[in-house]
């Protein structure tokens, strides 16, 4: 648990130690907070709504950039190769790099609070829809994270990496899409329509969380950790 | 200590390893010589459980490498420093070394005393609270030997220790490295054979995934002995000079190569002074005469050359 720990803290200051960081969060609000704010006033309801119905896409340039280096990096400047010979499960890595990550995400949403204390300050908005809201961008979020993680565990460019991850977790995004689920037969549609991250998102948004939603979400993340741990365990290095 | 049998790695159609097979006892200074591409750098990721062997076996103090349950065992008594030194640029060398040391497991009551014995050991007190990226290539191979020895293990493994410094940082790297090795098993790999012979009591030397010579550098003098040659550079040759050579008692051939004369002498006999004489009489303007002593160079080539 200490050398989870132990990387965990290391991979957080490597976010802050390096512009990374401070960019990712700063674009994420500035963009988020000004699409949000074009259509509050307009709408007149004090709702986050429209927030959080915008966090799939930008979490989807955002995110891939926040895990692309991970394992990319390690491996380009042959960090990994003193980081997999100490003595710890390849496992604990990837879980400490997951925390971390996810970590900078939490950090990243804490920035955006704010928001939810202006719209409670001009209206009386649902406090329960706005905490689901938050629930749901962590469990969306994270599992953008793991997807980002496998795939930067089997490139060492952080470029292909950072392409790589935005353009899986893309697909995950359209098959939820109507316009997706529209065009294809009915029993693949719905097929579409649960593995869809969004889809799920939708749900949770609407101020219903339910175990179902929370259990896919879990499940996506385990799967592509799992993927990712394989992936270095393999030690398949070059 | 080590005991490697009929190990083989391949990557893809490429085999690194081929069937190698030798043993390490406690206390050696072994280096791992060859050209570049003869799989120096996979052996040594075997040995650190970097990569999997695909077939014969590891042990390590009786522990197998393929067995996931010896895994930490393994690797707490391995010191291991990759090729080209890998290290966190954006950390210090003392927030990198307490990373490394957290990583051994060592209890935060003994992590600085650890830091400062070993910071002191490689020469990084001045350095302890620099970046990383501002440090030279010897102090970063200082950094990488440091990582290797924190949690204090039996085993020391050094991947090319000294590839890339200039030639007092490699002076000084070599130091550290006798000094080590007073203390623990090292192995270490490099492709420059006058560092081996520095600084190694058994020499490995592989090629194309197999080892073809395993001693000590007198065992391997020993092996490649030919019989010296002594070189006599003149200003001409008279007409007498070669047969008067071959006539001397010790000396086994003569040969012209330009400008030169490579005289070939008997190991137990030594005719320079008699060459001398025979030079000056003739009036062949003598202008070198030395003795080429048998060179582990000549070996190493003669038992890697031709095969890249």
């Amino acid at each position: 648990m200490n050398k989870i720990i132990t990387i965990l803290k290391k991979e957080l200051n490597s976010y802050f130690n390096s512009p990374l960081g401070y960019v990712v969060i700063s674009v994420f609000l500035v963009i988020a907070g000004w699409l949000f704010m074009q259509t509050f006033f307009l709408e007149g309801q004090s709702s986050m709504r429209s927030f959080f119905s915008l966090l799939p896409v930008i979490f989807m340039f955002i995110l891939p950039a926040v895990t692309m280096s991970q394992w990319a990096e390690e491996k380009r400047s042959g960090t990994v190769e003193v980081l997999m010979t100490f003595p710890v499960r390849a496992s604990d890595v990837v879980f400490s790099k997951f925390f971390s990550s996810l970590t900078f995400l939490a950090i990243m949403l804490f920035f955006s609070l704010p928001i939810p204390y202006m719209v409670t300050s001009v209206g009386s908005p649902d406090r329960g829809v706005i905490l689901a809201g938050y629930l749901g961008a962590i469990l969306l979020g994270s599992s953008y994270i793991a997807i980002g993680l496998w795939v930067s565990s089997v490139t060492r460019n952080q470029i292909v990496s950072f392409l790589l991850g935005a353009g899986i977790i893309f697909v995950f995004f359209i098959i939820g899409n109507s316009f997706v689920l529209d065009s294809l037969p009915e029993n693949v549609g719905s097929v579409g329509r649960f593995l869809s991250l969004t889809a799920h998102f939708n749900s949770i948004l609407r101020g219903v969380v339910s175990l179902s939603d929370i259990v896919y979400y879990l499940s996506i993340i385990a799967f592509f950790l799992f993927l990712n741990a394989r992936e270095v365990s393999l030690k398949k290095w070059k | 200590m080590i005991k490697v049998e009929s190990l083989t790695k391949k990557y893809g159609n490429v085999i690194a390893l081929n069937g190698i097979s030798f043993e390490l006892n406690e206390g050696e200074v072994v280096g791992i010589l060859g050209p570049n591409g003869a799989g120096k750098t996979t052996l040594l990721r075997t040995l650190v459980m970097f990569l999997v062997p695909d077939e014969g076996a590891v042990t390590i103090e009786g522990m197998d490498v393929k067995n996931p349950s010896y895994e930490h065992a393994i690797k707490n008594k391995i010191g291991y420093l990759p090729e080209h030194a890998p290290l966190y640029e954006d950390m210090t060398v003392r927030e990198y070394l307490m990373f490394v040391g957290r990583m051994y497991g060592i209890s935060e009551d003994d992590i600085y005393e650890k830091l400062s014995k070993v910071a002191e050991k490689c020469g990084l007190k001045e350095k302890i609270d620099a970046e990383i990226s501002t440090l030279s290539k010897g102090y970063r191979q200082r950094t990488g030997i440091a990582q290797a020895l924190i949690h204090d293990p039996k085993i020391i493994i050094l991947d090319e220790p000294t590839t890339g410094l200039d030639p007092n940082q490699r002076i000084e790297i070599r130091d550290l490295i006798k000094e080590i090795g007073r203390s623990k098993t090292v192995i270490l790999s490099s492709h420059v054979l006058s560092e081996v012979q520095a600084t190694c009591s058994r020499i490995l030397i592989i090629n194309r995934g197999r080892i073809v010579a395993d001693g000590s550098s007198e065992d391997l003098e020993r092996m490649g002995q030919k019989k010296p040659i002594v070189y006599a550079q003149v200003e001409k040759i008279t007409e007498n000079l070669m047969p008067k050579l071959k006539a001397l008692a010790g000396v086994v051939g003569v040969d012209m190569k330009g400008s030169g004369i490579h005289i070939t002498v008997d190991v137990h006999i030594d005719p320079r002074k008699d060459i001398a004489r025979i030079l000056v009489e003739e009036e062949s303007g003598l202008l070198e005469l030395s003795k080429k002593q048998f060179d582990l160079e000549d070996l190493f080539t003669s038992l890697t050359k031709g095969h890249e």
